[in-house]
């Protein structure tokens, strides 16, 4: 295998393991903290009612937006570092 | 000045501005046509997005929807948002690297079949064809309310509004009327929001308003809300839902049909560069979110208003009498959309929740059934005039309302009419058209899919109301996955993609079918659409999701079976992931 395609393979690894990590933390606040542990966090209040409410109609969209965020920059890193830019 | 003469102006100005930006927006080649020439911003371009995906739905239902079911609504307020995050890190960026101008386009080269195009087509058309139906309507009852013309006259002033700057400036002309309608209808869906959080919180940010005080009572506006419905017979605002497996199930359906949607998709193709389509799916998330944060809480505080109209002493006091109900309620009368009828013969307005389980208080109270019926569409137009606000905010909510319905259609159009002028005359039936003819040939498809869609936006087919279940439920199941697994499996070859999309379309339509009735004619259902019979108490609406597993089971047990996909293809698959040499994979 040539030294560009070893650099290629290294790189789309790095991409799914930041596509993981950050779909976990989707999920957690999305599926996770907004519906299924919303009983478990119903002892946190916030403004007249629950965390996994909040999590529901606000939090989970502002994680989202952090996330997309957070996923260019990661990629315009490794873009950067495995010499893949445009 | 009447209220009419201010609708006038402010949606005149509106469409004024259209046509300014059609005309200077003008389209000279396919590549400007499809994708804009490939040169948008990508802020501008996560603006456009914005519009292209606040429909009618989101501008106009959006908040009725999760005023009448709290909690439990909050299913399309994370669905329609979480599929942004998909489509920044599964879709976008490959897409665009691919550096073609359509959805089916990608489907047909990488499973190197023209029945994969095809059926890829063919989800498109009808996923799309189902959508802009309730953006014409909506438009229609947008202009019938505001500009007192009939519906269908309304309809066609929005068509003909479309057809002026879609079939000039194609992509082009779209992408920047779609950045003025984002500036229009969000300023026209905060203002009266703003307005309302005032009131009832004193707080100047509706999101922030959502979590405060009410000032009237000094307690949480949730807890208040909750209160006031609980003493009506309602469930409570905040109450949490018993079967969760079908709220994850919705929302991740409502999710993945969102990144599926190809109206959605091809304004990824518009940006400059890899990188480009990553930010631009970001700042695409901040301007909705604009929206969808105002949303719960536009919800929740046209409720508590709503109610405290009818019982302005409280619930538990005597409601309002019908000759001194407010103006706006007069409005809306006319309309049909708000609905009295005297059951008890006491002159006033008795509005709770009609069950078995509050029958015995209501009898106590001398009602005799619930008086008043609110279509739920008319929350956020009717706001400003519940909240007293002034009459130009009713006109720029007017402009709004139009703003989101045809910004939405216009982006629909353009994905039906490249559908059938690319992939179907250039791609299938005639490859040797020139760039000019083939240019010709998006400008007459655009057109006949306008003409088709005002049509049936006048007669909406049975079909037209079940949005959620076909469009996002083909998207999730079919569109999805295949794409999804082009770019991430080099091993899924062209007799597992079209297997797996089958598998995920016919499963999904044939679980929608047997509780909606067959092809949605009324009374042909198989089963009374109730969680009782429900498999697993999984709705019709949820069944995307599952249609997904089963598109992506069967395509890798397919592809498992046969040949592997051919060198030239793995090399495709190779040459999406790296975003290396974009730019020069446009010019094809």
């Amino acid at each position: 295998m040539s030294d560009h395609n070893l650099n290629a393979q290294q790189y789309w690894q790095a991409n799914l393991r930041l596509i993981l990590g950050c779909l976990v933390v989707w999920a957690l606040a999305s599926y996770g903290c907004a519906i299924l542990f919303r009983p478990l966090l119903s002892g946190i209040h916030i403004g007249g009612t629950d965390l996994g409410f909040w999590f529901a109609q606000q939090g989970s969209i502002l994680v989202f937006i952090i996330l997309t965020f957070f996923y260019a920059w990661r990629m315009n890193k490794l873009d950067e570092k495995f010499g893949l830019e445009e | 000045m009447s209220q009419f003469t201010i609708n006038l102006i402010f949606v005149g100005a509106s469409f004024a501005l259209y046509f300014g930006i059609a005309f200077w927006a003008r389209a000279g080649s396919t590549k400007e046509f499809y994708v804009a020439g490939g040169g948008v911003h990508p802020v501008l371009n996560g603006m456009a997005t914005a519009a292209d995906w606040m429909s009618a739905a989101s501008f106009i239902s959006m908040a009725g929807l999760i005023a009448a079911g709290g909690y439990a609504n909050s299913t399309f307020l994370m669905g329609w948002t979480g599929g942004y995050v998909l489509l920044a890190m599964l879709l976008a960026p490959y897409l665009r690297k691919f550096g073609k101008f359509t959805v089916p386009d990608f489907i047909g080269d990488r499973f190197y079949s023209r029945t994969a195009r095809l059926v890829a087509v063919a989800c498109l058309i009808i996923a799309s064809v189902t959508y802009v139906i309730g953006q014409m309507t909506g438009a229609g009852v947008a202009f019938s309310r505001f500009l007192e013309v009939d519906n269908d006259t309304g309809l066609i002033i929005a068509a003909i509004v479309v057809f002026f700057y879609a079939v000039l400036g194609g992509m082009k002309g779209i992408t920047y009327t779609q950045v003025a309608q984002y500036v229009v209808l969000i300023i026209a869906y905060t203002i009266p929001a703003v307005f309302i959080s005032l009131q009832l919180t004193d707080t100047f940010i509706p999101a922030i308003g959502l979590f405060s005080n009410h000032t009237e009572s000094g307690m949480p506006l949730l807890q208040k809300l909750d209160e006031v419905v609980r003493e009506l017979g309602f469930r409570d605002y905040t109450a949490d839902v018993d079967n969760k497996l079908n709220m994850v199930l919705f929302t991740l359906s409502l999710m993945i049909g969102t990144a599926g949607l190809p109206h959605v998709i091809i304004r990824f193709f518009t940006v400059p560069k890899v990188a480009d389509a990553r930010w631009s799916a970001g700042w695409a998330l901040v301007f909705i979110a604009l929206l969808y944060l105002t949303a719960p809480a536009v919800a929740s505080m046209a409720r508590l208003n709503l109610l405290s109209t009818i019982y302005p002493d409280g619930p538990t006091a005597q409601s309002i009498e019908y000759a001194e109900r407010p103006d706006w309620i007069k409005n809306w009368e006319t309309t049909g959309l708000i609905k009295f009828e005297d059951k008890n013969g006491d002159g006033r307005i008795e509005l709770y929740n009609d069950t078995p389980a509050f029958e015995a208080e209501a009898t106590a109270r001398g009602w005799n059934g619930n008086e008043l019926v609110v279509n739920r569409d008319i929350l956020v137009l009717a706001n400003p005039e519940i909240a007293n606000l002034p009459s130009w905010v009713i006109g720029l909510i007017a402009a709004g309302g139009l703003a989101a319905a045809l910004s939405t259609a216009a982006g629909l159009l353009l994905a039906i009419s490249s559908a059938i002028s690319h992939d179907l005359i250039k791609g299938t039936i005639n490859p040797d058209i020139t760039d000019k003819g083939e240019l010709f040939a998006a400008r007459v498809s655009m057109f006949v899919a306008i003409v088709v869609a005002t049509y049936l936006g006048m007669n909406p087919p049975g079909f037209a109301a079940q949005v959620v279940a076909l469009a996002f439920g083909i998207a999730a199941a079919s569109i999805f996955p295949a794409l999804m697994m082009g770019i991430f499996s080099k091993r899924v070859n062209s007799k597992g993609a079209v297997a797996g999309m089958l598998a995920g379309l016919i499963s999904t339509l044939v679980y929608i079918f047997l509780f909606l009735g067959w092809f949605f004619i009324p009374g042909t259902a198989s089963y009374a659409n109730t969680p009782d019979n429900w498999l697993f108490g999984i709705s019709p609406l949820s069944f995307g999701a599952i249609g997904a597993v089963i598109n992506f089971s069967v395509a890798f047990l397919v592809s498992s079976m046969t040949e592997e996909p051919p060198k030239e293809i793995q090399d495709l698959v190779e040459s999406v992931r790296y975003p290396q040499g974009a730019g020069k994979a446009v010019d094809h």
